[in-house]
């Protein structure tokens, strides 16, 4: 049996920010669709199925509100799935929609990812109600943190990384036009002495809350050869999950995501993935978690993350640029933050990453993850067409 | 029709009893009997499943990420491959049927679960609709139903004698039969949909274990194979359909080769007796189709559980030498949005 080859051949997203009134919910998803059927030079027509996931239905206030969006998709007469895996499912539904072309149930895909999150107050959308939470744990930065100074803890890292991250990131975002927070401003010690809100996160740490969406078309091989622009190949894809809680749950470092990671990278033939990776798109939502990630996810070895942070390896000029687009920690529309991660690596790899382009960018890693730190999707995407 | 490359079929199902409130027990705690009951039919544990997928929905658990826990029902250590798509379980039946395709996975436990009781549904449902338009006026499933049963006396499809006795014939083949006796006519609803025209309220689970060929023909003697499976959505808006209709439900079971022989049995997700005279006529369904000897949703409906149930009483029919060839349908979004239909075959004996 053969598996066919993924292509992303048109990606979209669009403008990012704390509350899109401009457009309503269908006019939010409708802006990212249009323009990622515009990068394939397609129409809606020639789109044989839809995906879309996005995170809490509690965040709109719509519950499935992918039956009200039927009709903005142009998925009237089509299959429509709708998928949720918490912050993973950007990631999760694009890898969903990615299968659907695998086994050749359909040739072109539009999946795509969204959230308005104006349309309510996010932090306490995900703070459970008692009895099923204690009631301090407010956000997810309440959640995060405690797991944050773990590793501090752990690695000895000095106490400034974290605000490298954010001024890294925040830096890039200048240069993507797309991106929620352009802070032309920001300085490194404008994010050092910002408000302290989960110790040891501080509030130019911390993720946006935004209203956007993402879409991409994925296609066979036939569709590639027709898209307009250059395909970026999707070489490996993987999902796991772990329990929220459990006594020996690794927060630092979850098993779930090494092991998705060894995953893609085994799909993918990757044996190290810090020379073979030329440009990284992980979910970062609190500054810290980019050396911990990338201890995680086999760029560092254990305790080592945030030496690579440090020494300017991810930098966007550096050795291993992480989150050329600015990441979660500059757009965060939380269920599309996921897809933006993958659909990012693969502007990277198509060489239409405009402004914030890492040069030469052949091979990209786009990675998610969502929950208590137990649900992680990933794709590895590269210029060249799979071999196998 | 897709022409799969593999041969999928469902080898195991299992369902909690179906009560009208489950105050006393966690979503974990209903769960939990229920996959090791599927999964124990094949003699499997969760560790041997290549890919696990649920279906549920926050809005009925009245909490953010409710199927994270569900997740300590599973068992998910080591790490496991796992999704959940946030509708009826046999639309994460079909993203398992995509996954095995696809050569990733070679079985899959399917599962999903609703507790009506934690809010009032009725309420509830009325969040599904067009946020700008619909929503604010608060029309319930009930009244939508109505709307469209009213379609179909209005179009002569149908007539509230012709309700009853579907209401009758389901209640009175459903597996709790006395729990679920044929109600009394009652008062209208929503006219003209009577009590015994609605569906019960209740919460459960259920699960499916899918196996690929040989392991499938390992874990089961009559395994139920999937020989077609296909998902349509209809417009959202109420007033540009015709509700009398399902063309939705009659692609989707063109696609699934649901056309190409005659099938013996249907299990149609039709919470309302009016929809099951709609669902009939999208399917061409004959007199000599046995329809819904489960009782259907109106025997039970775990909402988000109730479509794969469907599809469950449908394979487990073909794994008893009951049926040879069945249509399983599904249901979601209002007056029967979004239709999904398989066909399952027992191989000749």
């Amino acid at each position: 049996m053969t598996r066919e080859p993924v292509a992303v051949v048109g990606i979209g997203q669009t403008r990012h920010a704390a509350a899109r009134r401009d457009v309503s919910i269908a006019g939010l998803v409708r802006e990212a669709a249009r323009r990622a059927l515009d990068d394939a030079a397609l129409t809606w027509s020639d789109i044989d199925a839809v995906v879309i996931g996005k995170a809490p239905d509690f965040f709109e206030g719509v519950m499935t509100p992918e039956h009200y969006l039927a009709d903005a998709l142009g998925a009237v007469g089509k299959p429509l799935l709708r998928v949720h895996t918490a912050g993973s499912v950007g990631g999760s539904t694009a890898l969903v929609a990615a299968d659907l072309v695998t086994a050749r149930v359909h040739r072109t895909v539009l999946t795509l990812a969204f959230e308005k999150q104006s349309e309510s107050n996010a932090m306490w959308g995900l703070s459970l109600p008692v009895p099923f939470q204690q009631p301090l744990l407010a956000g997810a930065g309440g959640f995060f943190a405690p797991h944050v100074r773990a590793y501090m803890r752990r690695t000895g890292a000095p106490d400034g990384v974290g605000s490298l991250v954010a001024y890294k990131d925040r830096r890039n975002a200048l240069k993507n036009p797309y991106a929620h927070l352009h802070e032309h401003d920001i300085t490194l010690e404008k994010v050092r002495s910002s408000p302290m809100l989960w110790d040891p996160i501080r509030y130019s740490e911390t993720c946006p809350s935004s209203d956007g969406a993402c879409a991409m078309v994925l296609t066979d091989r036939a569709g590639a050869a027709r898209a307009p622009y250059p395909p970026a190949w999707l070489h490996g894809g993987a999902m796991r999950s772990e329990p929220t809680l459990f006594a020996g749950k690794d927060f630092v470092s979850p098993r779930a995501g090494k092991d998705c990671a060894a995953d893609v990278y085994r799909q993918a033939g990757i044996t190290d993935p810090r020379r073979e990776i030329d440009a990284v798109e992980m979910y970062v939502p609190f500054s810290w978690y980019e050396p911990m990630w990338l201890e995680n996810l086999g760029f560092a070895a254990e305790g080592e993350g945030w030496k690579l942070t440090e020494a300017g390896v991810t930098e966007l000029d550096g050795d291993l640029p992480v989150n050329p687009s600015g990441g979660v920690l500059s757009t965060n529309p939380i269920g599309a933050s996921g897809m933006l991660r993958f659909a990012e690596a693969a502007l990277q790899v198509r060489g239409r990453a405009g402004e914030h382009q890492v040069a030469d960018a052949r091979k990209a890693l786009g990675h998610a993850y969502g929950g208590g730190a137990q649900f992680f999707s990933m794709w590895l995407v590269a210029a060249e067409p799979p071999t196998t | 029709m897709t022409h799969a490359a593999r041969n999928v079929a469902i080898v195991a199902f299992a369902q909690s009893a179906h009560r009208r409130r489950t105050d006393g027990l966690s979503e974990v705690e209903t769960l939990m009997p229920v996959l090791h009951d599927a999964l124990g039919h094949v003699g499997l544990t969760a560790r041997d499943i290549d890919f696990t997928c649920s279906g549920s929905s926050d809005y009925l658990a009245g909490r953010a990420f409710s199927f994270t826990m569900a997740l300590d029902g599973v068992g998910a250590w080591p790490p496991i491959t796992e999704s959940h798509v946030e509708t009826d379980g046999a639309w994460a039946l079909y993203e398992a049927w995509v996954k095995i395709l696809t050569g990733a996975a070679d079985t899959a436990l399917v599962y999903a679960y609703g507790t009506s009781s934690a809010g009032d549904v009725r309420d509830v449902l009325t969040r599904q609709l067009d946020p700008y338009y619909l929503a604010p006026l608060w029309p319930d499933p009930v009244a939508l139903a109505a709307l469209q049963a009213r379609a179909l006396i209005d179009a002569g499809e149908t007539d509230e004698q012709a309700l009853a006795a579907v209401a009758a014939r389901n209640r009175a083949a459903g597996p709790q039969g006395a729990a679920h006796r044929p109600r009394a006519a009652g008062d209208y609803v929503v006219a003209p949909l009577r009590a015994r025209d609605c569906p019960p309220i209740g919460d459960g689970a259920a699960a499916v274990v899918l196996a690929a060929g040989d392991t499938a023909r390992r874990l089961h003697d009559r395994p139920a194979w999937i020989r077609g499976i296909d998902h349509r959505v209809e417009t959202h808006a109420l007033g540009v359909r015709d509700l009398t209709d399902s063309p939705s439900t009659r692609l989707a079971a063109t696609r699934a080769g649901a056309f190409d022989a005659p099938v013996d049995t249907a299990e149609l997700h039709a919470p309302f007796t009016s929809q099951e005279i709609v669902l009939r006529k999208a399917l061409r369904l004959g007199d000599g189709v046995t329809v819904n000897p489960s009782g259907g949703a109106l025997a039970a409906n775990p909402v988000m559980a109730t479509g794969l149930i469907r599809l469950g009483e449908a394979a487990a029919r073909i794994h008893r030498g009951a049926s040879d060839r069945a249509l399983a349908h599904a249901t979601a979004g209002p007056c029967l949005q979004q239709n999904l239909v398989a066909v399952l075959e027992g191989e000749t004996r």
